[in-house]
């Protein structure tokens, strides 16, 4: 049992990154627009991250991490831009656009390790984040006070009312006066923002350095964690908690004597596995948004 | 002249092939630019393309014919999980777990070689031929949810592309004698190898694979074009409600598609696992064969023989980034040239879109000026 609650950190420390890249995903499909991109954006939020650590945290030690998650964010929210243009203002398919950036994440991020680092991956920083009272990474504060904000503006604000209008139903959306675009432009933008920040959190506490695959389908994981909670907060932040927990008992199976009977691959393969059956368990019921998915095409019925 | 160009410019917009060389050309394009914004000089990156493609070392003036053998070794995988991803596009499916089916036919091709009695061609055959049929029950699961609960199969694929891993993972580690990351070595009757391809090539991995991934092309088109299934399958694609109420049993052509399109990724998995590895691996990773291939159909326009084109291309992107890493020449840049090529691709729909509006506001225009001039 203490072994049990000695994983409670590293489960939160797993859970953060996926809560914070799955909060993005659920506002952009609540808006209407599908968000296959979410793995490639915390690329380029952890390359981000390791970065401005990496050139900043000698000069700025203490701060540099809040600034390297601050770059996360921007660059996140900057790349989206590009999903944004293509599915909104374009009409694209919203999972070509998204696969492209996903297959130029890992391009574009190595690259510009090899300009600025002149080797494959970031150079290793010194210092991630620090870990504070219980173990417990401050990333987890920052995914919980994420995920009362955007509960807070989804449902008690007329904006999130607006947001989740456009996803269900954009053409009555717009009869009542709502711009469906800007909105759909304001949510992928903010669902970038949330995908770097996730990346900026991974990299800064679970590794020392950005490289090639780090992501690790992380951003798919949190794209499942969108469906298993059925487009809600509070199924999202479960959702989120459960895949955590399964990626952390993967990686710590070994030291639990009663769970070593099972092999690792057991723990990695659970967050799938659950996604897919509960899809089929509550295909009956569509809880998807109605619109996520189609373009908004003025004047259409 | 100018509405000559106008409608040169509105032909070619209309024409998919014209639209794709286009879009790889900007790749291309930016990646230039930012080869030279970088400080590098992009001819090494085009001597690298051409020694890939030709043989020919425009440095040293040497001729090596193993390079175009190693081009066509990586393109086979690319040809064919593009085959696996325009498959499903035709019949309206979004195939992201090409990854998955891949995966799936590599490890039970595996399993035939060392399980299989020693036989020769039937061993690497029969291990092909139950590597593609488990990835078909593999990629046919998700038709099958798609077609009876309506499960997403974008979501769906990408779950069964990491169950794939990590049970594939699992079970290559249940095989006696295999270390952390790989098998002992294939018998030689389950090697898809192949003396007189070696001996052309000047001693590269080219294997038979090359003649399955042609059969499969050549397979591809004449079901899709030439056959009822197939037609039942464009159908589907393109209108789903109408494909049904012409008898057309869409369940069916959803399951099958997914499953064909399956056994297509799960033959370059055979191929690579026979052909390219002399033994077997626990993989650490995806491969990237399955994603790459999502670029390989949209660029050949989910047709045979664009598939087939686009395939040699993003191959001779592959296998010329060792060449250009040696010149100094990042080799992500062929990462970022096919993602770019994706990117441009979903833009696509777009210009089209520009297109017509500018051509309808230019009609608009005529007719108001026609009108002034009745009054």
């Amino acid at each position: 049992m203490n072994s049990m609650l000695g994983l409670v950190p590293s489960i939160l420390m797993m859970a953060s990154p996926i809560l914070i890249c799955a909060l993005g995903g659920m506002i952009s499909e609540r808006s209407g627009v599908v968000n296959i991109a979410l793995e490639g954006l915390m690329g380029f939020g952890a390359f981000a991250a390791a970065t401005a650590n990496v050139l900043l945290e000698a000069s700025l030690p203490g701060w540099s991490v809040w600034i390297s998650l601050a770059m996360a964010a921007a660059v996140g929210a900057l790349v989206s831009l590009v999903h944004a243009f293509a599915s909104i203002s374009l009409n694209a398919d919203q999972v070509v656009s998204g696969t492209g950036i996903n297959l130029l994440a890992n391009g574009v991020t190595v690259f510009l390790c090899q300009i600025i680092f002149h080797h494959e991956r970031t150079n290793s920083f010194r210092q991630g984040m620090v870990a504070g009272p219980g173990g417990i990474y401050p990333t987890a504060y920052i995914a919980l006070l994420l995920l009362v904000a955007v509960w807070y503006v989804l449902y008690r604000k007329p904006v999130g009312l607006r947001l989740r209008a456009c996803g269900e139903n954009p053409q009555a959306a717009a009869s009542a006066g709502i711009d469906v675009r800007r909105m759909r432009y304001r949510a992928v933008f903010v669902s970038g923002a949330l995908g770097g920040l996730a990346g900026g959190c991974l990299v800064l506490t679970q590794t020392i350095e950005y490289k090639e695959n780090m992501i690790n389908g992380a951003g798919f994981i949190a794209l499942a964690a969108v469906s298993f909670g059925r487009w809600i907060p509070k199924g999202v932040a479960g959702a989120a908690c459960l895949f955590g927990a399964a990626v952390a008992f993967s990686i710590y199976v070994v030291n639990i004597p009663s769970l070593r009977v099972l092999p690792p691959e057991f723990f990695s393969v659970l967050p799938y596995v659950i996604t897919l059956v509960t899809l089929v368990l509550f295909s009956g019921k569509d809880y998807a948004p109605r619109a996520a998915g189609q373009p908004y095409e003025k004047g259409a019925s | 002249m100018d509405i000559k160009r106008r409608a040169l410019v509105d032909r070619l917009a209309s024409s998919n092939a014209a639209m794709s060389v286009l879009v790889v050309l900007l790749g291309f394009l930016v990646g230039t630019i930012l080869v030279l914004a970088v400080g590098r000089d992009p001819a090494n990156m085009y001597r690298a393309i051409i020694q890939v493609v030709s043989g020919f070392d425009l440095a040293r003036g040497t001729w090596n014919a193993r390079y175009i053998g190693e081009w066509l070794v990586a393109s086979v995988p690319l040809i064919l999980c593009g085959l696996s991803m325009a498959f499903a596009a035709r019949a309206g499916l979004f195939n992201i777990g090409a990854e998955g089916q891949y995966i799936v036919g590599l490890t039970v091709a595996q399993f035939a070689s060392f399980y299989l009695p020693s036989v020769p061609v039937f061993h690497w055959a029969a291990a092909v031929v139950l590597g593609m049929l488990a990835a078909a029950g593999w990629g046919g699961v998700v038709g099958f949810l798609k077609a009876k609960y309506a499960v997403s199969e974008v979501v769906a694929t990408i779950m069964m592309n990491y169950i794939a891993l990590y049970v594939s993972r699992y079970a290559t580690q249940l095989i006696p004698g295999t270390n952390t990351y790989k098998t002992p070595s294939f018998p030689a009757t389950a090697r898809l190898s192949n003396s007189w391809l070696e001996s052309v090539t000047n001693g590269s991995r080219l294997n038979t694979g090359l003649f399955l991934a042609l059969a499969a092309v050549l397979l591809f088109w004449f079901v899709m074009e030439k056959t009822r299934t197939g037609f039942a399958l464009r159908a589907t694609g393109f209108n789903k409600d109408a494909a049904r109420c012409s008898g057309i049993n869409v369940q069916r052509s959803l399951t099958l598609s997914m499953a064909i399109s399956g056994a297509f990724a799960g033959l370059a998995g055979c191929i690579v696992a026979l052909g390219s590895f002399g033994y077997g691996r626990v993989l650490a990773g995806l491969d990237g064969y399955g994603f790459n291939g999502i670029a390989v159909a949209l660029v050949g326009n989910s047709t045979a023989i664009g598939t087939l084109l686009a395939g040699l291309l993003f191959g001779m992107l592959q296998s010329a980034q060792p060449l250009m890493q040696s010149r100094q020449i990042p080799k992500e840049v062929t990462y970022i040239i096919s993602g770019l090529v994706v990117v441009f691709i979903s833009l696509r729909s777009g210009i089209g879109l520009l297109l017509e509006a500018r051509s309808k506001e230019q009609a608009k225009s005529a007719a108001r000026k026609g009108e002034l001039r009745d009054e």
